[in-house]
């Protein structure tokens, strides 16, 4: 991105004053050199952001924003529905309520290492990954319904984990004001086969150890420490998500003359939150919300069993489920003025600094557990959020390290085999059914996780707790 | 004159897909194609059952949309891959036949699901006479 178009306010916070139809500022979180990097795309998918009716403080990007389709990916941006807000299909991302769950597992690198293939083995046999996989579970109609209520807290009800776990996600593991109804009977055909799948892509299920932890004190409240054995799973809604998404964003597209909003471009596509439109969206969407809890709820039942093969006694306690797709409301000052807002993070990270309300005990007392995945081969991390994170941009943080290569370009440069024989020299298992996915998700395809979230650590929206470093991964 | 043709087009994190064609049922049928190409090799997968579709839509563009959306449907619920297409366009409404066959992990390689299809970089337009051209970026 070109730097003399941006005001530089912090190291890492830069400025794009309104002009033309921007109703408000857009803000970029980077350091100079992730600016540089950054595509030009983003630019301008910021700034069309800001044009949106209702928006309130400015239009933001986070340190791993790249080129998506309407907001860009690292995108938030809050609405009020009194001064006519909108909401967006293309705001939030087809993968609605796609996100990181992380579990302790209280067995360290030494204890696992001798059982790790078997481990990886068992992962791999148990948990459904990869294009056309299908799961165990199949719901009728009704049950279908049930799930989209319950999310999470439905899953525990069928016997896929226990209560414990919903105070670790995110509204307590169910999602208010969720509507069966707005999904279509094709979203839940979609979805019919695919509860308890990961998906694919750069979806995944890592067994990972805490390689380094930069922040004690509050690393030892979420039970962390170096030589630490955790588990992590990254995936969303699958087809019914990806569904609701499709049909709501063509069906804003094609209402948005009559709702007489002006945008600059089709991909903008969103609707007002108070209209019959809107509010079928915040349903069905909360309802994608509830599937992708319940998904990531049954894979981690999964694991828990695979793991229980190999250590009987291995307990695998939530740490904390987040998403980064998602719309949610939420309560935040501005101008001194408690404001309910529609937050759209669209690969963003809800980041709830220390105190806040949403969050539970005893991580409240230290900020929410911000899960930042990476790719198989470098590293993921665990932040805190930050009081400070609350004012810049509503409790937001980046999400991962985001591509820096297209898959094309990454399936000319190397070969699936070549991948995991690399990873396994290094001690990294990896499984996988397809060999093309590995090679187009090879880590040399992303961008330098860590540069992403040292940014975002000085920036402030959210402070480095631990890194982790794969042992296993289970690629989709 | 060009010859009918899919391209892949780069995008940061996910993937546009290009059919050109001599006509706009030709383009939409070569964006088919495109469409299998960012799961894997479209050569790779045989013609050995066909399905009928048929959408519809306000304008060309969103018509676009819709035939991707509906090729994905069905490729996620029939889990099957398409090899083929055969696209019939009156005004804004398109019937038309997908010939393929169910998803082989090992013969296939499926790198990755595609998730919708969006209105960025979406275009259905006749670049000069007989050249048509139909994009847009797919969510992966």
């Amino acid at each position: 991105m070109e730097i003399s178009r941006l005001q530089r306010k912090d190291e890492n916070e830069w400025w794009i004053a309104p002009y033309g139809k921007m109703r408000v500022p857009a803000v970029i979180f980077a350091s100079e050199s992730l600016i540089r990097e950054m595509d030009e795309k983003v630019y301008e998918q910021v700034t069309n952001v800001a044009t949106l009716p209702g928006i309130v403080k400015a239009s933001y990007a986070m340190p791993d924003a790249h080129w998506g389709y309407g907001f860009p990916i690292g995108g938030v941006a809050a609405f009020d529905a009194e001064k006519g807000g909108v909401i967006s299909a293309g705001g939030v991302g087809f993968d609605i309520s796609c996100g990181v769950r992380t579990l302790l597992t209280r067995l360290t690198l030494e204890q696992i290492e001798p059982a790790k293939e078997r481990l990886a083995d068992t992962l791999f046999r148990r948990i459904p990954a990869g294009v056309g996989s299908t799961g165990e579970l199949s719901l009728n109609p009704k049950e279908m319904d049930a799930m989209l209520r319950g999310g999470a807290k439905w899953a525990v009800e069928q016997g896929y984990g226990t209560k414990q776990d919903l105070a670790r996600i995110e509204e307590d593991g169910c999602m208010a004001g969720a509507r069966a109804e707005q999904v279509s009977d094709r979203a839940k055909k979609r979805q019919r086969e695919e509860m308890g799948t990961l998906g694919s892509g750069n979806h995944y299920l890592e067994v990972q150890h805490v390689a380094k932890v930069f922040d004690h004190g509050i690393a030892s409240t979420f039970e962390l420490s170096e030589g630490d054995i955790v588990l992590s799973i990254h995936c969303g809604s699958r087809g019914l998500g990806h569904q609701i998404g499709t049909e709501f964003l063509t069906r804003m597209a094609a209402s948005t003359g009559q709702h007489g909003i002006e945008l600059p471009d089709r991909e903008l596509a969103c609707a007002p939150i108070t209209s019959v439109l809107g509010e079928a969206y915040l349903g069905a969407m909360r309802a994608g919300i509830n599937c992708a809890l319940a998904n990531r709820q049954i894979i981690t039942h999964l694991a828990r069993q695979a793991f229980g093969e190999i250590f009987p006694d291995a307990e695998l306690p939530l740490l904390y489920d987040v998403s980064h797709n998602t719309c949610k409301t939420e309560e935040h000052m501005v101008n001194g003025r408690k404001m309910q807002l529609f937050v759209h993070r669209k690969g963003a990270t809800r980041a709830f600094g220390p105190g806040n309300p949403m969050v539970p005990d005893p991580l409240a007392r230290v900020g929410q557990p911000v899960l930042i995945g990476g790719t198989m081969g470098t590293a993921s991390y665990i932040l805190a959020g930050t009081e400070k994170g609350m004012n810049l941009a509503f409790g937001s943080a980046c999400h991962g390290a985001g591509r820096s290569m297209s898959r094309h370009q990454a399936l000319r440069q190397w070969r699936g085999r070549e991948v995991i024989d690399g990873l396994a020299a290094r001690g990294v298992i990896i499984r996988s059914r397809s060999m093309r996915g590995v090679a187009e998700e090879a880590p040399g395809a992303y961008k330098d996780v860590s540069a992403v979230v040292e940014s975002a650590d000085r920036a402030g929206l959210a402070s480095m707790v631990a890194r982790l470093e794969p042992v296993i991964c289970i690629k989709g | 004159m060009s010859d009918p043709h899919w391209e892949l087009l780069p995008h940061g994190a996910d993937i546009g897909v290009r059919g050109v064609g001599r006509s706009k049922a030709e383009a939409f049928e070569q964006a088919g194609v495109a469409l299998t190409a960012v799961i894997t090799d479209p050569t790779s997968v045989a013609a050995r059952q066909s399905i009928d579709v048929s959408c519809a839509a306000d304008d060309d563009e969103l018509l676009l949309v819709e035939w991707l959306n509906t090729l994905i449907y069905e490729m996620a619920t029939r889990k099957m891959l398409f090899a083929r297409f055969e696209v019939r366009i009156d005004g804004h409404h398109l019937t038309g036949k997908a010939w393929g066959e169910a998803i082989d992990v090992d013969r296939h390689e499926p790198g990755v699901e595609v998730k919708g299809a969006t209105c960025t970089e979406l275009k259905v337009a006749e670049d000069r006479p007989g050249l048509w051209r139909a994009q847009c970026v797919v969510d992966v």
